[in-house]
């Protein structure tokens, strides 16, 4: 088993800010201060954190974006909004361990000179919402917040903003537009949240693990970081796995095991439950590429399945996925592609906030299709059409929504072609569901 | 509005820079709706908006596209359960079908005795612990028909959201 960064110390008591002190936490705000701000910039792009909210994005890259000579204020923004299908690491990461978020938060606003910062955590983790104000008090009272903070000069303050309920506020301007108290509309960009972002002012959004992930490298420095993992893919990834599995929850592994690995280790999901075969998996939240078993396991070309950014796009969208946001969907022989794939459509049109043509009307009709395949009236066309409409909402929309919500149907099609067929032939389920 | 609620909006309001008032506006519809029986009735909405110095319009605008506001009056206990496609692989259809058949409810309906309220949400980021319903602030989850029932007689018993503040310190 690998090292622990951000869930390390689990089992011992870190949840209340003595118990998280004893273990070291809160130094990286002392070490931080003794840095050059540019300086800590560098070392978190040295170490290759790409952001774990699902775009990947280089976290060092995206801060050095951030514009710092407008004289405006900036502002530094945690993304806690954790609705992506499949995905509950972020969840369990602030649930058990709320202050390493806070430290993180302290040692990114620090470094990007914001002093006001939020963290907008889905409105439904209301009871998550209480703990990390209550842990937030605690870093007041201890003086890592506030003005001052341990006599460097720099003041920070930081709330916690619920949202209400809606998937797209994940979306990063969709987030701005409604902590700003506003419906959840994605924005047009450019222009990027980095000059135009909070209130118009120059701002980061990072996802929760991503900021959990700076205190470790600002501690040991962005090189070891980089060392953990394969090639571009460096440091630890938070996994949620769930489904038909052993072993639900929540993982930090080494990035580069192995698929199979990761699948059938009892130090992990622990195999497919009931003794069942493995029929697909969606391996980073629900708006990946889903795979059969021969292809999860497996790259087209015979190599091991890799969990690394690379390993799991190698193949592209014929034969390949993502590791998107982490959250890896593991379904057995007897899941009926077409319902799921049903289900997921439903989802995106409920979830879409309407402002693109083809995301509206192309959501909605997705589902209704499918719907219409897999209670058995559909028609052979039907199948082409879905994958159509798929095609047509891809890259004509303000916010990757739009090809979010058509590349699990795409891909399904692909993959599982015949299963569609046989709800038409058939004309009804043959798993009967 | 009750004064404390006042106030209680006021520190809401300081978390934002001013002028930016209207930032507070989740928080403070969460609260309101808490104290209006559950719901967001256009009155309290537009005592919202005058407390907030905006147009009425703004706070429909923002209710409307938001979930977790209820606009109509509701069972006492609102029954979430998440029929995204990962719960549903390890049985929420049959926990909602369950519900529905012990309290002889659809989807979106209030059980007679005024109880119990039932809806489909989307992935409420519990899907290791699935299936999973949620009520007020609050998660149950790894659901089976047992333990469902368990939950609903403490609901009928009104005892439910004091464990369940007990068990998360709130
Ligand atoms: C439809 C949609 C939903 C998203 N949901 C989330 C989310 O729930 N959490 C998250 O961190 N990022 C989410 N993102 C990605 C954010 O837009 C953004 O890239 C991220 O917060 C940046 O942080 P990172 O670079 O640290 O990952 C979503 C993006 C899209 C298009
Ligand atoms: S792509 Fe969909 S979710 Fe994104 S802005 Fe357009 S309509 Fe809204
Ligand atoms: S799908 Fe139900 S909690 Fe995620």
């Amino acid at each position: 088993m690998g090292i622990k960064i951000l869930l390390q110390d689990l089992d011992q008591d870190i949840f209340s800010i003595e118990g998280y002190r004893a273990k070291g936490g809160y130094e990286s705000v002392r070490k931080a201060f003794s840095m050059p701000q540019d300086d800590i910039i560098e070392e978190v792009k040295k170490s290759g954190l790409r952001g774990r909210g699902g775009a990947s994005f280089p976290t060092g890259l995206k801060w050095s974006f951030l514009d710092r000579k407008s004289g405006k204020p900036r502002y530094y923004v945690c993304n806690a909004d954790e609705s992506e299908p499949g995905t509950f690491k972020d969840r369990f990461l602030m649930e058990k361990i709320p202050h390493r978020l806070i430290e993180g938060m302290i040692v990114s606003s620090y470094a990007l000179g914001a002093h006001k910062s939020y963290i907008y955590i889905r409105g439904e983790l209301m009871w998550i919402a209480n703990r990390l104000k209550r842990a937030i008090a605690e870093a007041y009272r201890d003086g890592f917040l506030g003005q001052n903070i341990l006599g460097s000069g720099y003041d920070l303050d930081l709330y916690v903003h619920p949202g209400a309920g809606a998937y797209i506020c994940g979306e990063e301007t969709a987030l701005l537009e409604s902590l700003e108290g506003k419906r959840g509309n994605p924005r047009m960009k450019p222009p990027f949240s980095a000059t135009v972002g909070l209130y118009g002012c120059p701002t980061v959004v990072n996802n929760v693990e991503s900021i959990a992930s700076i205190p470790w490298i600002v501690m040991n420095g962005g090189d070891a970081y980089a060392q953990i993992g394969i090639g571009k893919s460096t440091g630890t990834k938070l996994i949620s796995a769930c489904g038909h599995i052993n072993n639900p929850g929540t993982y930090e592994i080494d990035l580069g095991m192995t698929v199979e690995e990761f699948i059938y280790s009892d130090a992990y999901c622990g195999g497919i439950k009931d003794g069942k075969e493995l029929k697909a998996v969606i391996p980073g939240g629900s708006s990946v590429p889903i795979l059969p078993k021969s292809l999860i396991l497996k790259t087209a070309a015979g190599e091991p399945r890799l969990m690394t950014y690379e390993s799991l796009m190698e193949g592209g969208f014929e034969t390949g996925s993502m590791l998107g946001s982490g959250g890896f969907i593991v379904m057995d022989e007897t899941t009926c592609i077409v319902r799921n794939t049903w289900n997921f459509a439903r989802f995106y049109h409920h979830e879409s906030c309407g402002q693109c043509s083809p995301c509206r009307e192309g959501t909605g009709w997705i589902e209704k299709v499918l719907h219409r395949i897999e209670h058995g009236h559909g028609q052979s066309k039907d199948i082409d059409l879905i994958v159509d409409i798929a095609r047509k909402m891809e890259g004509k929309t303000i916010c990757s929504f739009g090809d979010a919500a058509g590349w699990p149907v795409a891909s399904a099609v692909r993959h599982f072609r015949d299963e569609f067929e046989a709800h038409v032939n058939q004309k009804g389920c043959p798993f009967s569901c | 509005m009750r004064p404390e609620l006042l106030q209680t909006f006021d520190e809401l309001v300081a978390c934002y820079p001013e002028g930016k008032e209207k930032s507070a506006i989740l928080p403070i519809l969460h609260l309101v709706q808490k104290e209006n029986d559950g719901y967001l009735s256009v009155a309290v909405m537009d005592e919202v908006a005058a407390y907030l110095k905006i147009q009425p319009i703004e706070v429909y605008e923002v209710a409307t596209f938001y979930t977790m506001f209820k606009l109509k009056p509701t069972g006492k206990y609102v029954l979430e359960v998440c029929q995204t496609g990962p719960c549903c692989l390890v049985g929420a259809d049959g926990i909602i079908a369950h519900l529905q058949n012990t309290l002889g409810i659809g989807m979106n309906e209030t059980s007679a005795d005024g109880l119990f309220t039932l809806r489909g949400v989307e992935c409420l980021a519990a899907c290791g612990t699935a299936p999973v319903m949620q009520v007020g602030d609050y998660y149950c989850e790894n659901l089976t028909p047992a333990t469902t029932d368990a939950l609903l007689t403490e609901m009928r018993d009104g005892t439910f959201f004091a464990r369940m503040e007990r068990e998360n310190g709130d």
